[in-house]
């Protein structure tokens, strides 16, 4: 072999590659246990989707209802899928969905609510991913579950799913 | 239930032929005659028939709709047109990796047979990496992926199709880019092969061409397939989003360009033989790492299918190995050509080779824009986005010395060549076009100089490739075609982006938009019950300044299984314009969303892809008149 210091520069360069992609393999799939339990939500203020007016967090969960905070993203593809159960799960009167739109293009967030229907009883934006670091996130679509006064009753990492609604529904006899 | 158990087996055999067939080539190598073993060139083809029935299998549980086997079950429905069932088949990831499997042993056996000339163990060892890539494959297959596994109790309905995927042009999109990708894989085992054998030379090089060409034949109208769909069906109004995974299919493309001009200036010179060889390893790593990226899931977008990490980790095993592999080979094996001649800095050679730069530029930056955000995240825990921006800013700029060196670059000689040097034709023509450039954006009130040069500079390379129709001798038919498509295609997207508009407001029934040349009618709604979906039709009339009233008709598509509206634009499609009219609901409200856009030029953006993929097939059937 000739050229002995470029092949082993070049084969370095090839592991490292090799493990960082690993590692990212690894992260979609690492389970973060949920420390937000029985926990207060952080306080935040931000503008809506539509409307473009400010709203904080203590104006939201007032009423006597089981609260969703959904985050979520037009760019996201599980979010799509999720979609439809936060639609079916919209039309449960004693459950209120809040839409976190995460690091999102405006137009493409509104584009999305557009085309798949708003289950949203108010959108807020998180332009800068700045709320989505506060709450704890680790991707989107996350969801979390809020009763009155603010309290994270759990989190539920990645799409909603059929049994995910029933335990939300569950909550919301209760 | 047959055709699982049938489909499944026949893998089995797949993989027991080709664990023969390595046994048998490493027999026959050590055999000192030129003639292959004719066993070899049977098991070959009891490999690619036993894949066919696999895959003529898993077809026909598509069309039965059985569902005891998993993948019917999870991506088709009884309610589905025949033909969306047959093309289900691909449209799901274990089917994909099927069809994948069959073009790769159905292209090793179109090689062994085509193949007559070249060297019986050159044959033999390209033979045996393309059955490591097979091997891969099939364990790939069986172990994460299997396409026939079966479902108890048998359930009564599939869960469908995503009807976003039923259309006309992604039924055939996927096969046709699976064969540009996976024809990478010949130029891959067969440049491996040469080294080895020590066969860096013409001949390999005439062979390896025709791989080129096809290969990059398929992907190019595969791209333009995907590109096609994205802007009838998607409904965004574009044709290109640097979305991950549209990078991903055209970083092989730029490395195949940029090969199949360099092994041009191999054929021809002895020039360029290990840039030609890592281009060749490349081009088939890169699409290899492209179906990594997308199939574990790293990358999300409308291609990604359901992940699995497993596979994931596979996927990323089986790259690096080829990846090392290759390396190996490359580093141990070669023997630089002891003929390389001195290079002459004003020659045709140097013209292609430094635009191969700027083709691996471009390369780069799309390479770099795709895993970069990847690379990020691990090291930093930061999510990026790479957007648009980031393309045009690192690209366009690039473009304008591209082009004038594609211009001049096929009327400069050959190095050994006697004739005048230049050509005082090609600056009259230069200035010629940044006139026009000039006029044409100064009339419709652009100031940027930087949009003057560009458009200029693709006007110029437009007028070379006509006129190179009418003078030149050395450069065939195929480049001129070819060159004139690409040059008419950077023309249209250009001209497309720079007059491209677009109007976007909530409007409902009976109501009149204004806006600055015109007015939008919302004129009426009608609905509509198809097999399986229910289709909302509007009517809108479009009135602009200086052109005749137009009517165009969006849909909304209601389907059920599973439940997903999708949106149909309405295009109004001539040889100057595109005018793109797309509507979505607006929840709980009479109000409809629309977007209304006037594309210049869009239908020559597909014509001129066409023109530049038939050069490609035109060299393939004329090569032996050009040849001296």
């Amino acid at each position: 072999m000739k050229n002995k210091t470029l092949f082993i520069i070049i084969l370095i360069f090839t592991l490292f590659c090799f493990f960082i992609f690993l590692k990212s393999l690894n992260n979609s799939n690492i389970y973060i246990p949920p420390k937000n339990l029985d926990r207060k939500l952080v306080s935040f203020n931000t503008t809506t989707l539509f409307g473009n007016k400010t709203i904080g967090s203590d104006d939201l969960f007032i009423e006597d209802k089981i609260y969703l905070l959904n985050l979520w993203a037009s760019w996201c593809a599980p979010c799509r899928y999720e979609h439809k159960n936060l639609m079916k799960l919209s039309n449960n009167k004693s459950i209120k969905i809040i839409g976190i739109n995460y690091r999102d293009s405006l137009i493409n967030a509104k584009n999305f609510i557009n085309k798949f229907g708003n289950p949203y009883s108010e959108i807020l934006t998180d332009k800068d991913g700045t709320i989505a670091i506060n709450l704890g996130a680790i991707g989107v679509p996350e969801t979390y579950i809020i009763s009155k006064n603010k309290k994270i009753l759990k989190k539920i990492l990645g799409p909603i799913n059929s049994e995910h609604i029933k335990e939300i529904e569950n909550l919301s006899i209760k | 239930m047959l055709f699982t158990q049938l489909g499944y087996f026949s893998l089995i055999f797949g993989l027991i032929f080709s664990i023969f067939l390595i046994f048998v080539s490493y027999k026959d190598l050590k055999i000192d005659n030129n003639l292959i073993n004719s066993n070899i060139l049977i098991i070959v083809f009891l490999q690619l028939f036993s894949i066919f029935l696999s895959f003529i299998c898993l077809i026909v549980s598509f069309i039965n709709s059985d569902f005891s086997s998993e993948t019917v079950y999870n991506n088709s429905h009884t309610s589905k047109p025949l033909f969306y069932k047959i093309s289900g088949t691909w449209g799901n990831h274990e089917g994909s990796l099927l069809l994948c499997l069959l073009v790769l042993t159905l292209f090793i056996f179109i090689f062994l047979i085509t193949s007559k000339k070249d060297p019986k163990k050159f044959k033999i060892t390209t033979l045996l990496f393309q059955q490591v890539i097979i091997i891969g494959f099939l364990l790939f297959l069986l172990t994460t992926s299997n396409p026939f596994n079966y479902l108890f109790p048998v359930p009564n309905e599939g869960l469908g199709l995503n009807p976003i995927l039923q259309d006309p042009i992604l039924a055939i999109h996927p096969p046709i880019l699976y064969l540009g990708y996976i024809g990478s894989s010949i130029i891959f085992s067969s440049s491996l092969a040469a080294i080895i054998n020590n066969y860096v030379s013409k001949e390999w090089a005439k062979n390896l061409k025709n791989w080129v060409i096809v290969s990059w034949f398929f992907l190019t109208i595969g791209i333009m397939l995907g590109s096609i769909w994205a802007y009838y069906e998607l409904g965004w109004g574009g044709f290109w989003f640097w979305d991950p995974v549209e990078n991903i299919s055209l970083m092989p493309w730029l490395c195949l360009t940029a090969l199949l001009h360099s092994v041009i200036v191999f054929e021809k010179k002895l020039q360029l033989s290990l840039w030609t060889l890592v281009l060749s390893i490349t081009s088939f790593i890169l699409s290899m790492g492209g179906t990594f990226l997308v199939r574990s899931g790293i990358l999300n977008s409308v291609h990604t299918f359901a992940n699995d990490p497993k596979r994931g980790i596979f996927i990323l095993v089986f790259l690096f190995t080829l990846i090392l592999i290759s390396l190996f080979v490359l580093f141990i094996f070669y023997n630089p050509i002891k003929k390389e001649q001195k290079n002459f800095f004003y020659s045709k050679e140097t013209s292609i080779l430094i635009n191969n730069w700027f083709i691996i530029y471009f390369l780069s930056v799309i390479l770099i824009g795709t895993i970069y955000p990847i690379f990020l995240e691990v090291i930093t825990n930061e999510k990026i986005s790479v957007g648009p921006p980031f393309y045009n800013k690192l690209i366009i700029p690039f473009i304008i010395p591209f082009l004038v060196l594609m211009s001049i670059g096929p009327n400069i000689k050959w190095i050994n060549d006697n004739s005048k040097l230049l050509n005082f034709r090609l600056f009259i023509i230069f200035f010629v076009s940044l006139l026009i450039s000039l006029f044409v954006l100064g009339i419709n009130n652009f100031k940027s100089l930087f949009t003057i040069i560009l458009l200029g500079v693709a006007l110029y390379l437009f007028f070379i490739t006509i006129k190179d129709f009418f003078t030149k001798k050395q450069i065939n038919l195929s480049q001129k075609i070819s060159h004139f498509g690409f040059s008419l295609l950077i023309l249209s997207i250009i001209l497309n982006g720079i007059f491209s508009s677009e109007i976007i407001t909530n409007i409902k029934v009976g109501e009149k938009y204004k806006f600055k040349k015109g007015s939008i009618y919302f004129k009426k709604i009608k609905n509509f019950k198809e097999k399986n979906y229910i289709s909302i039709i509007g009517t809108f009339i479009i009135k602009e300044n200086g052109y005749d009233e137009i009517t165009l008709e969006p849909e909304l598509r209601i389907f059920n299984q599973p439940k997903i509206v999708t949106s149909e634009a309405d295009i109004k499609i001539n040889i100057y314009r595109d005018k793109f009219l797309v509507m979505n609901s607006v929840k709980g409200n009479d109000y409809y969303n629309i977007r209304y856009q006037t594309k210049p030029f869009m239908i020559w953006i597909w014509l001129s892809t066409i023109l530049l993929a038939s050069g490609g097939l035109i060299r393939l059937y004329t090569k032996n008149k050009y040849e001296k």
